[in-house]
């Protein structure tokens, strides 16, 4: 075991992954010499070549319209997208391309991309950078979309989704880049869940706490609070956002009769809304409460002196838990 | 300023040289050529009737640019991977794809559906210009695969004038000029982009654009189907040699309507169809077949007869074609099983069983009654 950052245990995951085929390639704005602007890559260019580990021109639609094109010619690319809210000059190469062109092979060809994004707010930064886009992507067929949520998962779930043939949408909690755990670098890919299944964190009995990427941090800490209360919270952590790992997910409303879906995305329209709509018609009669989200308001993301009162934290993650007992 | 068009064979018939690309020709080449457009354009036609009779739900045709088609896709060695848009039924034909799997995409039965491995011809791009980036991308791995050298490989790819205006067609060229990638971007400047002439997408020639991305870019007649296959060979050569990307732009028109469902008399005036009727693409070519006395009128018979045959059995392909089951909207979306699309899969064909069941109920009512 070793303690890594975030940003350092998926180097290492990426590291892995170039070790083990060859095929395999990174590419994207200052992934090369910088290493990222998180530090994501640093180090593999030096070791993998200028080949393998590539800058790509300032144009993100070019970053995974290439990749497509890589792809067909049987590469497994991993894109890097800056930030969050610079991935849309790529939506129509992700929506419509990425997302589209193996069923419109009939299965002929199969597009094994990555695309990884740094997304959520949290750290104080400009308009753009601190976004959670997740739900465009995951209303697409075609694409897989995942979050990791702390370095051990980063570390298997990137190796996860290079070795998966489909497209892979992949987020990282920004602000959780420097969190630290133990990583088994030796088995920690065959240790973790499949890339479509969620994990348990923390058994409870008497409510259903969803979410991923940054908020599974404050929802662990949200649930040591609540126990210190006298509640009992399941936290679970979605990992892969399409598809849902629904039997993972009724399993446990089943158990607690209470859900409470969290995110730092806006609500409207959100992950939580999808869950909320599946857990109402297959648990129906076993809710106790109405299924609740506690995420981001619909607004765009406010300047950064606001974002402490637009994210979720413990103090609301806990009045979503009270409101959902309170019934 | 008249920007130079290359040109090999003129209008009228008349065989020209150019220094840059010398042409020869066996007159069986030349005849295969014609053959090639006649057949191409009279699958073209039919299709056109197809959708008139209601067996396509829409088809884009490429009446006028035949020449520019066969030019280019003649000039593609198998190795070589072509992208095209949805107007490229002659590069198709060239790269021996059965033309009834494009009539799939027309009538609705699939989205494309064909192997793009098998005839190294990708699937049709809707989208306009993202193919170019595809096209691109492709080529950077044919660098990284070391496939580049004297019998190399390359990619090439199609657009048209509209194109040209979008992001990532200008991105492809930044990318494979920055990285010096063997793809050939293939201009199509069929004049009109639906209803906006190319004034509306430029104030300068196509082709002089690719000197502003760093790489060569040239004009040639698109209605000469010799100078077509020349300026592609060179320019194909060259991209597998390692010397990067080269715009060609093949001046053409789109004698047609846009798509079936378009209606061009509303935006351009006949006179300027009628004076590209006089550059038509085959006219030219059959009469230098004939001034030259390379081919008599029996050639010019078992053409047509090859191409009516080709015309029926692209008919009867389509007549024939049966509507996809159902239940496969389902499938090809994920490499591996999904469990929420089987459930969806599941729950439609129940659903569609549903009436089933209804039918044998109530047929079986009226037996009672």
């Amino acid at each position: 075991m070793t303690t890594l950052t975030l940003s350092r245990a998926l180097n290492e995951g990426l590291r892995k992954a170039l070790e083990s085929d060859q095929k395999v390639l990174i590419m994207g704005e200052d992934v090369g010499k910088l290493g990222g602007v998180f530090r994501v890559t640093d180090g593999l260019q030096k070791d993998f070549g200028e080949d393998r580990v590539f800058d790509t021109p300032l144009a993100e639609s070019g970053i995974v319209g290439t990749a497509i094109g890589l792809a067909l010619r049987g590469y497994r690319p991993i894109c890097e997208i800056q930030f969050d809210g610079f991935v849309f000059p790529a939506f129509d190469q992700i929506v419509s391309q990425l997302a589209k062109m193996p069923f419109r092979s009939l299965g002929k060809l199969r597009l094994p991309v990555v695309v990884r994004i740094p997304f959520g707010g949290g750290i104080g930064a400009v308009e753009h950078h601190s976004e959670s886009p997740e739900a465009l992507f995951a209303h697409v067929a075609g694409l897989r979309v995942v979050a990791c949520g702390d370095p051990a998962d980063g570390y298997a779930m990137i190796q996860q989704s290079v070795s998966c043939d489909d497209p892979v949408i992949f987020f990282e909690p920004k602000r959780r880049y420097w969190d630290k755990t133990e990583v088994d670098l030796a088995g920690g890919v065959a240790a973790a869940p499949p890339l479509d299944k969620a994990r348990t964190l923390t058994s409870g009995t008497d409510v259903t706490l969803l979410c991923y990427g940054p908020m599974v941090r404050t929802c662990m800490e949200t649930a040591v609070a609540a126990e210190a209360e006298g509640k009992s919270v399941e936290v679970i952590d979605l990992r892969s956002l399409a598809p849902l790992d629904t039997e993972t997910i009724f399993e446990s409303v089943r158990k607690t009769g209470r859900c409470v879906v969290v995110h730092e995305a806006p609500v409207t329209g959100g992950l939580g809304a999808e869950i909320a709509a599946r857990v109402t018609q297959e648990c129906f009669y076993h809710l106790e409460a109405p299924v609740l989200r506690v995420g981001g308001y619909s607004t765009p993301y406010p300047p950064s002196r606001l974002e402490e009162h637009y994210l979720p934290d413990l103090d609301r993650v806990l009045d979503g838990v009270d409101r959902s007992l309170a019934y | 300023m008249t920007p130079e068009l290359i040109q090999l064979l003129t209008p009228e018939g008349e065989r020209t040289e150019h220094p840059d690309y010398p042409l020869e020709l066996s007159v069986d080449e030349i005849k295969a050529l014609y053959r090639d457009l006649v057949l191409v354009r009279r699958i073209d036609f039919e299709a056109i009737a197809l959708q008139r009779q209601g067996e396509l739900g829409i088809w884009a045709s490429l009446l006028g640019q035949e020449a520019a088609q066969v030019g280019s896709g003649r000039a593609l060695g198998p190795r070589d991977m072509a992208f095209p848009t949805y107007r490229e039924h002659g590069v198709a034909w060239c790269r021996g794809l059965d033309p009834a799997k494009l009539l799939e995409l027309f009538r609705g039965v699939s989205h494309g559906g064909w192997d793009p491995k098998e005839h190294n011809f990708h699937l049709y791009t809707i989208v306009i210009g993202a193919q170019t980036l595809h096209a691109t991308g492709y080529a950077m791995g044919i660098q990284r695969d070391g496939a580049l050298g004297e019998d190399g490989e390359a990619a090439i790819v199609y657009f048209g004038d509209g194109a040209t205006s979008q992001g990532d067609v200008n991105e492809a060229f930044i990318w494979a000029s920055v990285t010096n990638a063997p793809v050939v971007f293939f201009c199509q400047n069929n004049q009109w982009a639906i209803s906006e002439p190319l004034e509306r997408q430029t104030r300068i020639p196509l082709y002089l654009r690719a000197g502003g991305f760093g790489f060569p870019g040239l004009r040639v007649d698109g209605n000469d189907v010799f100078a077509c296959l020349a300026v592609t060979r060179k320019a194909m050569q060259a991209a597998r040699e390692g010397q990067g990307p080269t715009l060609i732009e093949a001046s053409t028109y789109r004698m047609g309507a846009h798509t079936t469902t378009d209606d061009p008399t509303r935006y351009r005036l006949s006179a300027e169809l009628e004076s590209w009727k006089l550059k038509d693409p085959i006219e030219r070519v059959k009469q230098y077949l004939i001034r030259s006395g390379m081919a008599k009128e029996d050639f010019f018979t078992a053409v047509n007869a090859d191409s009516d045959e080709v015309g029926a059995r692209v008919r009867t392909a389509c007549l024939e074609m049966p509507d996809p089951d159902p239940l496969s909207m389902f499938d090809h979306i994920y490499a591996d099983p999904s469990a929420l699309l089987a459930g969806e899969r599941a729950q439609l064909a129940s659903y569609l069983s549903s009436f089933v069941a209804d039918e044998a109920g109530s047929s079986g009512q009226e037996e009672g009654r």
